[in-house]
């Protein structure tokens, strides 16, 4: 288990889970909910935010959000299409 | 009963929905800006005529993605929907974006749940084959029990059918879709429906959890819903509960109804997005594109503004010299024309900031410029979302600071509220221009670097260096309560639509001339009346100046009356009473009443200047630059304005918090006195310490 924040660009996960009591409710209803195909699309110069493809929307977040949201990396992406 | 009705509209949706593109295809130029009561976002109304009878109100309310507020804009989404008291709305249009169907779905399932008139709008249906999109629209229509209308704002196709479908909301079926709640706590909600038996069990759920955005309840409700005392872990964990199985109920109806080719879809979007979020080429594109915004606020501006400055002096001077004369002509010519004339000058520069600007929004440009500005304005206590103020800054604080609104830390919005004003605004222009003109020679290096130019740069630079130091400052000291979370939806690029642009260029000018200049108009007059009144000495001035100035000609007489007559006003008197004050940064009381004066806004130190050294009001620059460069200090017979004193006034414009309606609006955008004061203080000892220093240093 890891976290979006670990992710390289162009590495796809499952989201597993979130730190509820620490995200803003905000994050979930934006499609950041457990279950879902999360993919880094690009990190910004300074490392920090990070560009990420979740549950069809394109978000930017914090690097110290994508620490709360836990996920499995997909190996490739056969892998992501089969689940 | 009247042969005419008015249907009241709802118009909601989530950001970069195109939403404003449907409000005004929908209500054309008929439509208007005003305030909510108590709070300042703007409430965006027009009106729409649906057949000969009928006619609709269609409010457009704030972007927001879901009907749980997270920012102050977002809040009154909750509080249009929500009211129990009245019917407010007859319907609710919910527009959404067919690329992103599932989040907009989403809000819509919400609001649908409210047990309120509620219909769907699928907006960019024209861009559905490109993006490679198939929906099952009259199963869509099944599933979610509800009408549904594809359309495109920007094709104008659909809008027809949006009307008819607003013409037809006493039919629309009022139902719940998500049914979730049992699945969240059963025993919870079975109590809920018990207490709330006359209100819809999703309202009712809002009402729990949201309350507290919610002001004016009555007494009996609250009552009720204090009866449901939760920890507020638990309503969280309840809120995630129902975010995930809602999700998990759109999904369930996508799946039968909605596909999507991703190959087609993300093409262009990606290769934007390496370049415009490159680690090198993505600076270097948005200095560009600032530079180009600084260009356009201050070079393309300057026949206009130069026009406008013109017209204005020449129709106080037709005034004067025209109508009768006495006070009412006066106070017309000298205070209400040149009052307007403040106002009206600065409108060619904002409209052109806001044209760019909202290019910049419309296109989906500016999400990439808060992900590259992020973490670096994070450094100094802001949010990437702060640079949209910043640099709005450089036109007006005053519409700067409004644009903060969308930050959505607190934290991050007022350090970000209290730095704005640092930023150069064009209303310093006029006064850096002719300080400059006076003590800095005009030489050029290289042939092209003018020495003078650049001291305009630098003090750019010295204002920009200021609002992030201070940021950082702040960020250091200030003990404000509140996350600053961040989180920012990267909206496809798509070229922006030419009636929007207008619409917000029209809209944001608008907001300003009624808002600002309203201020501006009023502290002119004030003035006005303050020097061109005085105690007794004021009255006998023409007797006293006579009296020792005999040998004088007409024209130099009525100058020097001129000259004693404001000395002796009361606005004289004030700066001479300031005098000791500034006198340690090389400033006598002419200067000192030109900063009272100024406080009203910047550029009326020019002005001040120009009355107090008795130059005839036709404005000619060049004359009232003579005139400052000719005055001598009396202590020591050198020029009045000589280097040192040139520098110290720069830098104190740089610095100080000259302006009265920027504290204004920062009092209502914080809803507090405090930080105005402590703006206001702040800036200004900073100001007058800055001065002082590079006074004694020059000396």
């Amino acid at each position: 288990m890891t976290t979006i924040a670990n992710l390289s660009v162009g590495e796809r996960g499952i989201i597993q889970d979130v730190s509820f009591d620490k995200v803003p409710l905000k994050l979930l209803e934006m499609g950041c909910i457990p279950g879902k195909e999360v993919e880094l699309i690009q990190v910004a110069p300074l490392k920090d935010p990070l560009y990420i493809r979740v549950n069809g929307s394109h978000l930017a977040i914090r690097k110290e959000t994508a620490e709360l949201i836990q996920i499995t990396k997909s190996e490739n992406l056969c892998e992501v299409l089969k689940s | 009963m009247r042969s005419t009705k008015v249907i009241k509209v709802a118009l909601v949706g989530n950001p970069n929905t195109g939403k404003s593109s449907i409000f005004n295809q929908l209500t054309g130029l008929n439509q208007k800006v005003s305030n909510y009561p108590g709070v300042t976002v703007e409430k965006k109304s027009g009106f729409a005529k649906l057949s000969d009878e009928v006619s609709a109100t269609i409010e457009d309310l704030p972007g927001t993605y879901s009907i749980n507020p997270s920012s102050l804009d977002e809040n009154i989404v909750l509080q249009a929907l929500l009211n129990p008291a009245n019917q407010y709305p007859d319907i609710v249009v919910v527009v959404a974006d067919v690329e992103n169907l599932k989040r907009n779905l989403f809000l819509f399932s919400q609001i649908k749940d409210l047990q309120i008139p509620t219909i769907l709008v699928i907006n960019m249906a024209d861009q559905m084959k490109r993006k490679g999109i198939s929906l099952d629209i009259e199963l869509l229509k099944r599933e979610l029990d509800s009408e549904v209308i594809l359309a495109s704002a920007r094709k104008n196709i659909g809008i027809e059918n949006i009307k008819k479908a607003i013409l037809n909301y006493k039919n629309v079926k009022i139902s719940t879709i998500a049914n979730i709640a049992d699945r969240i706590d059963a025993d919870f909600f079975k109590k809920v429906k018990e207490t709330f038996k006359d209100i819809s069990l999703y309202k009712s759920w809002l009402l729990i959890t949201q309350h507290h955005n919610y002001p004016t309840l009555d007494k009996e409700l609250l009552k009720r819903i204090k009866t449901f005392r939760v920890d507020d872990n638990k309503l969280k964990k309840m809120q995630n509960r129902e975010t995930i199985l809602r999700y998990q109920y759109i999904n369930n109806i996508l799946k039968k109804t909605y596909k999507v080719d991703t190959d087609q879809a993300t093409g262009l979007r990606f290769k934007l997005d390496k370049i415009l979020t490159h680690r090198i080429f993505g600076y270097v594109i948005f200095a560009g594109i600032l530079l180009l915004i600084f260009q356009s606020i201050f070079d393309w501006t300057s026949v206009p503004m130069d026009y406008i400055d013109t017209a204005f002096s020449k129709l106080s001077e037709y005034v004067k010299n025209n109508f009768q004369e006495g006070v009412f002509t006066n106070l017309v010519a000298e205070g209400i024309i040149p009052g307007i004339g403040g106002i009206v000058i600065f409108i060619p520069q904002i409209a052109i900031l806001f044209l760019l600007i909202s290019i910049l929004e419309e296109t989906g440009y500016m999400s990439r410029v808060v992900f590259l500005m992020d973490k670096i304005m994070r450094r100094f206590g802001m949010s990437g979302k702060s640079v949209i103020p910043l640099i709005s800054g450089t036109a007006c604080a005053i519409p700067a600071i409004m644009a903060a609104r969308n930050i959505s830390g607190w934290k991050e919005r007022l350090i970000t509220i209290l730095v704005t004003p640092f930023t150069t605004c064009s209303a310093r222009l006029p006064v850096y221009a002719i300080i400059i003109a006076l003590v800095i020679p005009n030489k050029r290096y290289f042939g092209i670097f003018s020495l003078q130019g650049l001291t305009l740069m630098i003090l750019y630079l010295v204002g920009f260096t200021a609002a992030l130091s201070s940021g950082y400052l702040l960020h250091k000291t200030l003990k404000v309560k509140g996350n600053n979370f961040f989180v920012m939806e990267m909206p496809n690029y798509k070229l922006p639509s030419i009636k929007n642009v207008l619409f917000t260029v029209l809209e944001k000018t608008k907001a300003f001339i009624y808002g600002a200049g309203r201020i501006i108009l009023a502290l002119s007059i004030i003035l006005w009346f303050l020097a061109s009144n005085g105690p007794t000495s004021f009255k006998n001035a023409s007797e006293v100046v006579r009296g020792e100035n005999s040998e004088l000609t007409e024209v130099e007489l009525n100058q020097k009356i001129a000259s004693y007559k404001l000395e002796h006003s009361y606005i004289g008197i004030a700066g001479k009473t300031i005098e000791p004050a500034i006198k340690p940064l090389g400033y006598d009381w002419k200067i000192g009443i030109a900063l009272i004066s100024s406080f009203a806004a910047r550029e009326v130190f020019v002005g001040t200047l120009a009355t107090i050294y008795s130059v005839e009001s036709d404005d000619d620059t060049a004359t009232i630059k003579e005139r400052m460069a000719a005055e001598i200090n009396q202590d020591t017979g050198e020029k009045r304005f000589n280097f040192p004193v040139g520098m110290s006034l720069l830098v104190f414009y740089v610095f100080a918090m000259q302006c009265m309606s920027t504290l204004a609006i920062v009092k209502r955008e914080t809803n507090s006195w405090k930080w105005p004061i402590l703006q206001l203080f702040g800036m200004t000892t900073l100001a007058y310490l800055a001065s002082l220093l590079t006074f004694v240093l020059l000396k």
